[in-house]
């Protein structure tokens, strides 16, 4: 049976394991599922950001303190302005700016890929935490949902994902749009190419450093999307550490998705299910395990699926991952 | 030697100036003098023997911190989970301190550490052990255990053993019984010493065995090592277990030496600050004694920072990753300093990739 079939089937199931919950409980159902997809959306837009960076042979590992960072200026661009739009555009900025930080560290310093994603990371937290106005609020209301016409109107499906607020149907539109320009461009072509073989690229003319450079900064600007989204869309404020980990989920996800976008998406839902379980279980006392053991459920999956796809060699690094390029 | 020693020492005390002028800037951008602020900080560290005493004990757990972090360096591995391997250390070395009473400080101290430091060599053994067998790179692993043991310890001391005298509702461990507390001997905490001893054992393992020959074989180059005879897989797990078995000494150290019992949430970030510590020593485990008192003493100072120039002790947090930034790129501080090397050989090298069949 090939990979095609296996998944088909395991979508099938889904989908009946999900109409069978409904028809027990439709309003938890509805709430588990919502709340699915709005944890997916932060850590697809962090799978999108560390794919095209791995499959341009850079890791970033530095995804966590993108987020961190763009949800702490969006947040407070928002708070200055009174306008969500311009913070979603101060946190994408942001994530462009750290983006090409990482590049300049990875690519053109060649600092070794993981110093320099913990440098982000750890600026990150120092930097939103010594600017935190604890005072300050977001003075508007987070975004809200927008009904898609008839659509909306669908029972579950409806709710769970055509009654969403903007940055969520953008982050579904970038899935397809980085599915696209992977697969079906020059680009694509080129930057898969760069994470396998620089060496080859640059023989046939394309600037291996220049490439990565755009990639990674642009990766950054996604990053910097899910900041925005996270303090504006999702939550509606910002705390300190308020990304919580999810940039380091975000990789696993990407990793699970076999760093491609759609199987990404599919990956962050199975993750989201997880975290959204377990807010579901706090609010609702009929299971009595503790919530730190709920806590735990995201991660200890995180593990367990890294060590099993190492084990089954279903996923293969690009060739070239975590390897400065030197001119030769 | 004194040479030497001098020219491997400019980039990091390079970086720590760099890191303390960018620091500045950002002092004077909020509106404050930078001047009066590092003489207070400098005051709150070393000014008088209670400043000494702080510095000495913020300094230790972090030259733990430091140690682990720089001992997988040296297989070429990066253990970033020193704040998990902390947290268990911390917890179970409480768990023995409190527990069990009626025993000699000679016995009971004792075997509180070792519960603590066996702990921590569960927790990185984990990751060790995955990646020996699986390949799962142990930067995701260790990242995951950071917040599995956060989860852990939280539960462990808000459940099973919560303080529960008067009306306690924080989550944290009863006080440790005084046989398992370590003493201050005049204002220099023992636990001080205690780290002073285990970075020399590092040094003289890695520099004077043949385990530590075999260790920084694998750190240079796997594959030469492999083809050499070395079991690659052993080191990486033993390595893992000995980085995650000093992080919990950390943790243990902090529980019972300053603390006197475990808190969820006060030591937060102490694990991270170890990565900081082990760059700047460039994974030298002597080096990091002073890397970690620099760090210690600037911890032990911010508090009096605040108060006597209002400048906000995250400013800490800022320059400590400004030093990380300079340390982790020589180039920037050699191009800064204009000092001539001709080859990149202290650059470390880490990734390569998240393991799979690469």
């Amino acid at each position: 049976m090939n990979r095609r079939a296996i998944a088909g089937g395991f979508f099938l199931l889904v989908i009946v394991l999900v109409a069978i919950s409904y028809g027990i409980d439709g309003l938890q159902t509805t709430a588990v599922l919502s709340g699915t997809v709005r944890a997916a959306t932060l850590l697809v837009l962090g799978a999108l950001c560390g794919m095209i960076g791995e499959r341009s042979g850079v890791v970033n590992i530095g995804i966590e303190g993108q987020f961190l960072m763009s949800a702490f200026v969006a947040f407070t661009v928002t708070s200055m302005t009174g306008s969500l739009f311009i913070g979603v555009l101060g946190g994408i900025g942001t994530g462009l700016v750290l983006g090409w930080a990482l590049a300049a560290m990875a690519v053109g310093l060649k600092i070794d890929q993981i110093i320099a994603g913990t440098v982000i990371n750890i600026a990150a937290v120092g930097l939103t935490s010594f600017f935190f106005d604890r005072g300050r609020s977001l003075g508007t209301a987070k975004y809200s949902g927008i009904d898609l016409g008839p659509l909306a109107d669908l029972p579950l499906v409806g709710t769970v994902f055509f009654s969403r607020p903007p940055l969520t149907y953008l982050a579904l539109i970038l899935v397809v749009v980085v599915h696209i320009a992977l697969f079906k461009s020059v680009w694509g072509l080129r930057t898969r190419a760069v994470g396998e073989h620089p060496g080859a690229v640059d023989t046939v003319g394309v600037d291996v450093i220049k490439l990565r450079y755009l990639n990674v900064t642009i990766a950054g600007g996604i990053a910097g999307l899910g900041g925005a989204y996270l303090a504006l869309e999702s939550v509606g404020t910002f705390s300190r550490g308020m990304s919580g980990g999810r940039g380091f989920l975000a990789l696993a996800v990407m990793i699970f998705g076999r760093r491609t976008p759609f199987g990404a998406y599919a990956a962050a839902l199975f993750f989201g299910f997880t975290t959204a379980l377990q807010s579901q279980f706090q609010l609702n006392s009929t299971f009595d395990i503790p919530p730190q053991f709920v806590g735990m459920l995201p991660f200890v999956v995180t593990i367990i699926v890294v060590a099993l796809s190492g084990m089954f060699g279903s996923t293969r690094d690009p060739a070239a991952l975590g390897q400065a390029y030197e001119k030769g | 030697m004194i040479r030497s020693l001098a020219r491997s020492a400019i980039v990091p005390v390079a970086a720590v100036l760099l890191g303390l002028g960018l620091g500045a800037v950002l002092i004077i951008v909020q509106g404050n003098n930078p001047l009066e602020a590092y003489w207070a900080l400098a005051l709150g560290g070393i000014g008088d023997g209670d400043a000494l005493q702080r510095t000495l004990e913020k300094a230790t757990p972090l030259i733990f911190g430091g140690l682990a972090v720089a001992f997988a360096f040296k297989a070429g591995m990066f253990n970033i989970g020193g704040q998990g391997q902390l947290l268990v250390g911390a917890v179970f070395a409480a768990g023995v301190g409190f527990g069990i009473d009626g025993l000699p400080l000679i016995v009971h101290l004792p075997l509180a550490l070792l519960a603590g430091a066996l702990a921590g060599a569960v927790w990185g053994g984990i990751a060790g052990v995955l990646k020996a067998t699986s390949g799962a790179h142990e930067v995701i692993v260790t990242i995951m255990l950071n917040f599995v043991g956060g989860n852990l310890t939280d539960w462990i001391a808000s459940g099973p053993w919560q303080d529960d005298s008067g009306s306690n509702i924080i989550a944290r461990t009863p006080l440790v019984e005084d046989s398992a507390a370590i003493p201050s001997w005049g204002s220099v905490p023992v636990g001080f010493l205690f780290a002073l001893i285990v970075a020399v054992g590092c040094w003289y393992l890695l520099q004077r065995t043949t385990y530590g020959f075999e260790i920084r074989s694998v750190g240079l180059n796997p594959n030469a090592a492999r083809y050499s005879g070395i079991s690659t897989k052993a080191i990486t797990m033993s390595v893992m277990a000995i980085s995650g078995m000093l992080a919990g000494l950390g943790g243990a150290v902090e529980s019972l030496g300053v603390d006197g019992r475990f808190e969820a949430g006060v030591n937060v970030g102490l694990g991270f600050e170890g990565i900081t510590i082990a760059l700047l020593a460039r994974a030298n485990p002597i080096a990091v004694i002073p890397a970690g008192l620099l760090v210690g003493l600037m911890q032990a100072g911010a508090s009096k920072m605040q108060f006597e120039a209002g400048v906000a002790p995250e400013i800490i947090d800022v320059v400590q990753a400004l030093i990380l930034l300079f340390v982790a790129a020589p180039m920037i501080v050699r191009w800064i300093i204009r000092m001539r090397t001709d080859d990149d050989s202290d650059n470390l090298k880490l990734t390569s990739g998240w393991g799979g069949a690469g």
